[in-house]
């Protein structure tokens, strides 16, 4: 059968071009930011000014923060991609892939991590178990944050290359420079402000999308209608499964694009991997730490937790929309692809840039400047949050933990703000090796589960249970993370070998000329002159043709024939010597004689691109998990583990005593009297009403 | 910190730069309305005249924010002061 995929991504035009408003919107945002960062400067005065704000913030400002550092645009973009590949079943991650979470940290751990004043969470770490799992999350930690940072400096510098044709250089400098005066100056407070002007920002340069999206796609039903006509066209591979129900299609593997059931859902997403970012991910939690009262603290990551539930509108509803209204100029759904595809870029445009089609799509000049600029400040709020987690771990858990241990709090402040240009120029450095090995960034997000959900566990286990022992929290944590990565190793080990698809790539300049049927799909392509490169293509060798050579349409792969592709990122057809670049597969290849051919077979016994399907099935329970439901799955393994080896060890070797647990454990810790407080400011009662929120919105979506 | 100096709420920034933006977006989309671009370069949907209306909405954000948060000697970084509290 042959493929034809759509050529709307070819060429090297931008896909979103600036108009003067736009530019005068993105600099008036840059001054801003700076402005803000040296009229903070006089506000850090002190460590705790410094590293914690002062402990000054109101409910609102943290709940807008706490949701804010995670609203990066590598999350807005990413997870519209994430509904444009998986459908609604994308917005599990801001219901119970969030929720659930957030209210428990909101009622039940927070007290134990405001109480005992610590500055982070590994500063908890120490607190309750020791310095051996504190150093092990300190480094974790300030390693994860200096990735992720640079990642999402690269990834912003790609994006705008892209979108908009900016020089990436000039994006990574301006933009981390700009991050590093406003952190170096004002500290957590100045990344606090950014991130709640971020938020303003986001929502206003995001919230026409879906507004204008569902009123072209006639509303919410016409939405639906028209994603159930285009999923089975976009998505081939998985064209029985139902993209528009959060739960009804969660009933076995086969009937939803994730290839999840809801156990995973619930005990991967839910408690695992939702629990242990929310819980103790340190740039989150240090969100609300800052706030002025435990009752704040409270208030304010439960806040957070009602505008969690209101960002599918921005997120989730564009990738939705990207399934039922972005079209071919012929009126055929527009079909986008992994960046891992080799067509990504190519012949077409990625699972990532949905949201960026659809800016384009509806936002004319001024509004598009607000939409980029809500992207840059998206980018660069997350490189801030990171930044300033970095620097408060690196000074308090690294470098006053590990180095030196007495020196005053004017040092430490000093140290707080050189980390933090530190931390920018490191994150630089990953970006520019990120050039070098771009396929990094795909597994940064694993990263962050191989240390996140077992730290979880040990912290859960040293609140919950006051017989958790050092030995046993340190032995749990550390023995989660080596599985968490023995896994990942394991999903993408083949020791049969793996074989990525045969392809041909034509070299640029080439020269082609296309036969097509009745029906305008591809017959033949016949290389005419040109250079020519084969992977996995078995019976012919390299060196340049003498006589034609016929590249069949399939191979044989094991048990079942495999497509060629052919990639063709710029040729020149033959007739009308025009440029074209076209993505087929399974077409008969014509090379004529004079080309040059390499040809190389690639077998690989480990492959991280790559799942093998019966390892997938032993963690995942199921052939057919896409990458998430592994993820998803790892991570419930992992918490597992943490809890079963922390527990055992704990029975066996000696328990702190209680007197040096007192307010890090329940049972031991004494909420402080805040005063009198009207029901209307009860934690407990807001938590209650969000929990109520969400099961309705679960229902209506079923 | 200084409780009592005289300090700009964080929510005065984001009004003044919403009523920026909201001005700006709107002027642009009215400008657009009267000198129209080809209909080829136009966005979908670009007879609704969103910009016009969305940076209306903006700006009047915007300017409530201001008007709310104009800096005084009773106010802190994260808001107005009440009973000697933040807010």
């Amino acid at each position: 059968m042959t493929h034809m995929f759509a050529t709307a991504a070819g060429g090297a035009t931008s896909l979103l071009r600036l108009t003067f408003i736009d530019l005068v919107i993105i600099v008036i945002y840059f001054g801003a930011v700076l402005a803000i960062g040296f009229y903070l400067k006089k506000y850090a005065r002190t460590g705790e000014d410094f590293f914690l704000a002062g402990r000054k913030m109101t409910a609102w400002i943290a709940g807008l923060s706490f949701i804010s550092a995670n609203l990066s645009s590598l999350e807005t973009m990413g997870w519209s991609a994430m509904a444009y590949q998986y459908g609604m079943l994308g917005a599990h991650a801001y219901f119970i892939g969030a929720i659930p979470a957030i209210l428990f940290l909101a009622i039940v751990m927070m007290p134990f991590y405001y109480i005992c004043r610590t500055h982070s969470v590994p500063g908890y770490l120490k607190l309750r178990y020791g310095e051996g799992p504190r150093a092990i999350a300190g480094v974790t930690f300030s390693f994860m944050t200096v990735m992720v940072s640079g990642a999402s400096m690269f990834a912003m510098a790609k994006i705008l290359n892209l979108l908009l044709g900016w020089n990436m250089n000039v994006s990574i400098w301006v933009s981390s420079l700009t991050v590093a005066i406003y952190v170096a100056l004002g500290g957590l407070r100045s990344a606090v402000f950014n991130e709640v002007l971020q938020y303003f920002l986001i929502w206003g340069g995001s919230l026409l999308i879906p507004i204008l999206g569902l009123i072209e796609a006639g509303g919410w039903t016409g939405m639906i209608e028209k994603i159930q006509r285009h999923a089975p066209v976009i998505h081939p591979t998985v064209s029985s499964a139902d993209f528009t129900s959060l739960w009804r299609n969660l009933g076995s593997f086969d009937t939803n694009p994730m290839g999840i059931d809801w156990f995973g859902m619930v005990f991967g997403l839910g408690l695992a991997v939702s629990f242990g970012y929310w819980c103790t991910d340190f740039l989150q939690v240090q969100r609300v730490l800052v706030a002025k009262d435990l009752r704040s603290a409270q208030n304010g990551t439960i806040i957070g937790a009602f505008l969690k539930m209101m960002v599918p509108i921005i997120v989730t509803i564009p990738g939705l929309l990207g399934l039922a209204i972005l079209l071919n100029p012929d009126g055929s759904p527009m079909v986008l692809v992994p960046e891992s595809d080799p067509r990504a870029g190519i012949t077409h445009h990625t699972y990532n840039e949905v949201l960026p089609l659809l800016m384009g799509k509806y936002l004319g000049p001024g509004l598009l400047g607000l939409g980029v600029t809500a992207m840059i400040a998206g980018f660069m709020s997350g490189m801030a949050g990171n930044v300033s987690a970095f620097a408060t771990v690196w000074t308090y858990d690294v470098y006053r933990a590990l180095l030196v241990r007495n020196a005053s709090d004017r040092h430490y402040l000093l140290m707080g703000r050189w980390s933090s240009i530190a931390g920018v120029l490191l994150s630089i450095a990953t970006a520019y090796a990120l050039f070098l090995f771009s396929n990094i960034l795909e597994y940064l997000q694993v990263l962050v589960f191989f240390f996140i959900v077992p730290l979880f566990g040990a912290i859960l286990l040293g609140m919950l249970w006051k017989r958790a022992t050092p030995a046993g929290g340190f032995w749990g944590f550390l023995t989660a993370i080596l599985v968490s990565i023995s896994m990942w190793i394991y999903v993408h080990t083949f020791p049969d070998g793996w074989r990525p698809q045969p392809k041909v790539t034509l070299s640029r300049g080439a020269v082609v000329s296309l036969e097509r049927g009745a029906d305008g799909k591809y017959n033949t392509i016949v290389v005419e002159s040109g250079e020519v490169e084969l992977v996995n293509v078995p019976g012919v060798s390299g060196g340049e043709i003498v006589t034609p050579v016929t590249i069949p349409p399939t191979v044989a792969g094991k048990g079942t024939d495999v497509a060629v592709q052919i990639l063709a990122p710029e040729v020149v057809l033959s007739d009308k010597q025009e440029k074209t670049g076209f993505g087929v597969e399974a077409v008969p290849v014509v090379l004529k004689p004079g080309i040059k051919l390499t040809a190389v077979q690639i077998t690989k016994k480990f492959a991280p691109a790559a799942f093998n399907p019966k390892h997938t099935k032993l963690i995942a329970r199921s052939e057919k998990a896409k990458p998430m439901a592994v993820n998803m799955y790892s991570a419930w393994w992992s918490f597992v583990v943490c809890v079963c080896v922390t527990f055992l060890v704990s029975l066996f070797t000696k328990p702190k005593p209680e007197s040096e647990l007192k307010d890090l454990v329940m049972g031991l810790t004494k909420l402080p009297d805040e005063g009198p407080c009207p029901w209307y400011k009860k934690p407990i009662l807001w938590a209650t009403v969000c929990a109520i929120v969400l099961v309705a919105i679960n229902i209506i979506f079923w | 910190m200084h409780e009592h100096d005289k300090q700009i709420p964080i929510w005065f920034f984001i009004g003044a730069l919403l009523l920026v933006y909201g001005v700006l977006i709107a002027g642009a989309g009215i400008y657009g309305a009267y000198n129209p671009p080809p209909e080829t370069q136009r966005v979908a949907l670009w007879h609704l005249h969103a910009d016009i209306w969305w940076g209306a909405l903006l700006a009047v954000f915007g300017l409530i924010y201001v008007i709310r948060f104009w800096p005084s000697k009773e106010e802190t970084l994260t808001g107005l002061a009440e009973h000697g509290q933040e807010k």
